[in-house]
């Protein structure tokens, strides 16, 4: 099992860059995210990882060891496939048995290995059926076998849970998490799903051209992201913006939208001009009396919470609510952000500015 | 992609079934017709009305493989008594076999050249669609246009330089001259046939190989040619009929060591007289192996072996 450290990589295909000078490191047996929308370059940064691509810059070192130019089969690491990959003229028990016989490995030895992952998986009973016919949940089994029968040093997962119907996809995240933590292996995981990776990461690291964002724990980043964008994507409703002209100095307390003086963590860091409120839907509160105001204009039942989306002067926003609280619409109403929750983004730059509660979760990536 | 959805009616399947019984009939009865004549005696052959019930005979098989002398009552004598059953059956006409003809070696001939030109296509056309498949290659579309535009002229149009070329490298009535002609021309072919089917074969499999520990090669070598099976074999099917049924360029570059059958099998018929039988057995014996080669190689047509493997 190993650390694993990216330090610069970044990666061009012709005039396009995929990736732009990533730094961040995995550390022993975490169960570690890469999350971003398609194309920010996620999975080139774990195809680089696996060996699959070649930086064009930078270095990447599993367990110590310096790989960035050594090609996949020498590094000692396993790679799960979106689309499973099996290998279709074998059936089950040689798919999980090729990497072991590339290595060289005793006819017995890999025997008893396989049996032994095949004990693990629960796929005992098909060993000797041809993967051809196997179910979306079996294959992604067996994938996951030929991945742990080498007991790599890490695993590197992209989007494997993609392919899967969304029923069984959960469960299928559910036995690959207790499967990480009864092996304890460090495993890399490619998701564009925001749930998927607060569901199951030790740490997440959210990317988006190219960029690293933000890297930190799932609570970290859902509570205190580190740009708009981090806001934006995790969290469903995303965070809301309000965007106001104003100013906060160091030490501030609170900022002016229009009328309304709002409470916000003390700053470490001043700016004024365009900002941009940051407030999730759980974090807004309806309030009779308010001087800041928003009017109703669509509401969506989700049985335990409702979603309530307001108009406001500086934009839209949306509110949970517990379903019994009645709201009509075109109802104007008070509204009540928690002031220890607040967020305030420099709208031009996107990034957050510093304060009390985020300072110490910030600072990665 | 669109499919219709409706059942066929009943008169719509017995129109359809109709039109492939005719067609069926339409190819097979030269075939069967040619068959049929190599079994035939010569009389029969030409007879007219044209016979369809015979007493079948392999006179014609024993003459496409054998040269026969007509000899005097006396010299007959001398000879004695035909000692094999198909020395008796030459005997009738008053002939004895003199010796072996050339047909079996030109049928070699034909085996050589035909599977060795395939097997070269085949691994030439293997490697080159491969790498035009996986890897970047510089001008990679102009390169591929270029070697499609070999074809487009017919073959024979350059028989006259390529006649001349042949004759001052020495390749003229060589098997290694005509594997080569073969090949160039059905190599084109092959990489564009080659290279859709590789396309298809999803490029995971082999960074599956490469992760599980396999060099490159290995991974070609293990993983994407059981995946490709299916596409070298249709492409070997095409080379190979193309090669085995070359005509022109046989009868232009081949005169006696490298000459290959089809420009002998006409040939057959100025042995003695018109031996349609022995012409007709010639043809059916050269109709065996592509057709062997076929049947060998159907299962691999009809299967679609990456079935269910990925999820598209």
């Amino acid at each position: 099992m190993a650390q694993i450290r990216i330090q610069n990589v970044r990666k061009e295909f012709g005039a396009f860059t995929a990736v732009r000078s990533s730094t961040f490191t995995i550390e022993d047996g975490e169960f570690f995210m890469l999350l971003g929308p398609s194309g920010c370059g996620k999975t080139t940064t774990l195809r680089m990882m696996a060996g699959l691509e070649l930086p064009t810059s930078g270095e990447i070192f599993i367990d110590g060891e310096e790989v960035g130019m050594k090609p996949a089969s020498k590094r000692d690491i396993a790679f799960v496939f979106q689309m499973f990959a099996l290998y279709p003229h074998m059936n089950v028990r040689k798919n999980i048995s090729y990497p072991l016989v590339s290595q060289g490995m005793k006819r017995d030895d890999v025997k008893t290995r396989v049996a032994e992952v095949a004990r693990i998986l629960k796929i005992e009973n098909i060993l000797d059926r041809p993967v051809g016919g196997l179910s979306g949940g079996d294959r992604q089994r067996v994938a996951l076998g030929r991945a742990i029968v080498r007991r790599p040093k890490a695993f590197f997962m992209d989007e494997p849970l993609g392919a899967l119907d969304a029923e069984f996809r959960e469960h299928m995240a559910e036995e690959l998490r207790a499967l990480h933590d009864r092996m304890g292996a460090t495993t890399v995981y490619v998701t564009h799903d925001q749930l998927e990776a607060m569901q199951m990461g030790d740490k997440i690291v959210v990317m988006n051209h190219g960029v690293v964002e933000q890297f930190g724990k799932p609570q970290q980043i859902y509570d205190w992201p580190a740009t708009k964008f981090v806001a934006q994507f995790i969290g469903s409703p995303p965070m809301n913006f309000l965007e106001f002209e104003g100013m906060i100095g160091i030490g501030g307390k609170s900022v002016d939208l229009g009328e309304a003086r709002i409470e916000v963590p003390a700053a470490r860091e001043g700016r004024a001009g365009k900002l941009t409120l940051g407030v999730r839907p759980e974090h807004v509160r309806f309030v009779t009396e308010s001087a800041y105001r928003g009017r109703v204009s669509a509401v969506e039942y989700l049985g335990t919470t409702q979603i309530v989306t307001l108009r406001s002067s500086h934009g839209d926003l949306k509110a949970r609510i517990p379903s019994d609280q009645f709201v009509r619409e075109d109802e104007l109403v008070g509204l009540e952000f928690d002031p220890r929750t607040l967020s305030v983004f420099d709208a031009e730059t996107g990034k957050v500015l510093r304060s009390d509660a985020n300072d110490g979760v910030l600072g990665h990536g | 992609m669109s499919y219709s959805v409706t059942e066929p009616s009943r008169r719509q399947k017995w129109f359809a079934g109709v039109l492939v019984v005719l067609y069926a009939l339409i190819t097979i009865l030269p075939l069967v017709w040619i068959i049929a004549t190599s079994f035939k005696t010569p009389s029969d052959a030409i007879a007219y009305p044209p016979k369809t019930f015979f007493t079948p005979t392999v006179e014609g098989y024993v003459n496409v493989f054998t040269t026969r002398t007509r000899l005097t009552e006396e010299q007959l004598q001398a000879v004695g008594e035909p000692q094999t059953w198909y020395d008796r059956l030459v005997r009738k006409d008053g002939l004895v076999i003199s010796g072996p003809s050339r047909f079996a070696e030109r049928f070699t001939n034909s085996v050589i050249i035909g599977f060795g030109s395939t097997i070269l296509c085949i691994v030439l056309g293997t490697a080159a669609a491969y790498a035009f498949s996986r890897f970047k290659v510089p001008l990679k579309d102009d390169l591929m246009f270029f070697i499609l535009s070999t074809r487009m002229m017919p073959p024979i149009a350059v028989a006259i330089p390529i006649f001349l070329m042949f004759r001052s490298l020495g390749l003229s009535d060589t098997h290694a001259g005509m594997i080569l002609l073969y090949t160039a021309v059905n190599l084109s072919l092959s990489v564009w046939l080659l290279k859709g089917f590789i396309d298809e074969i999803p490029i995971e499999y082999e960074e599956a190989a490469l992760i599980d520990g396999y060099t490159r090669f290995q991974a070609f070598y293990k993983v994407v040619l059981p995946q490709a099976a299916t596409g070298i074999a249709s492409t070997a099917i095409f080379c190979l009929i193309f090669a085995w049924n070359e005509y022109a360029f046989a009868v232009l570059l081949t005169s006696g060591n490298a000459q290959t059958a089809p420009p002998f099998i006409p040939t057959i018929i100025g042995v003695s007289g018109q031996d349609w039988p022995a012409v007709a057995a010639g043809a059916t014996l050269f109709l065996v192996p592509v057709m062997v080669f076929t049947i060998l190689l159907r299962k691999h047509l009809l299967r679609g072996i990456t079935f269910g493997a990925v999820r598209k």
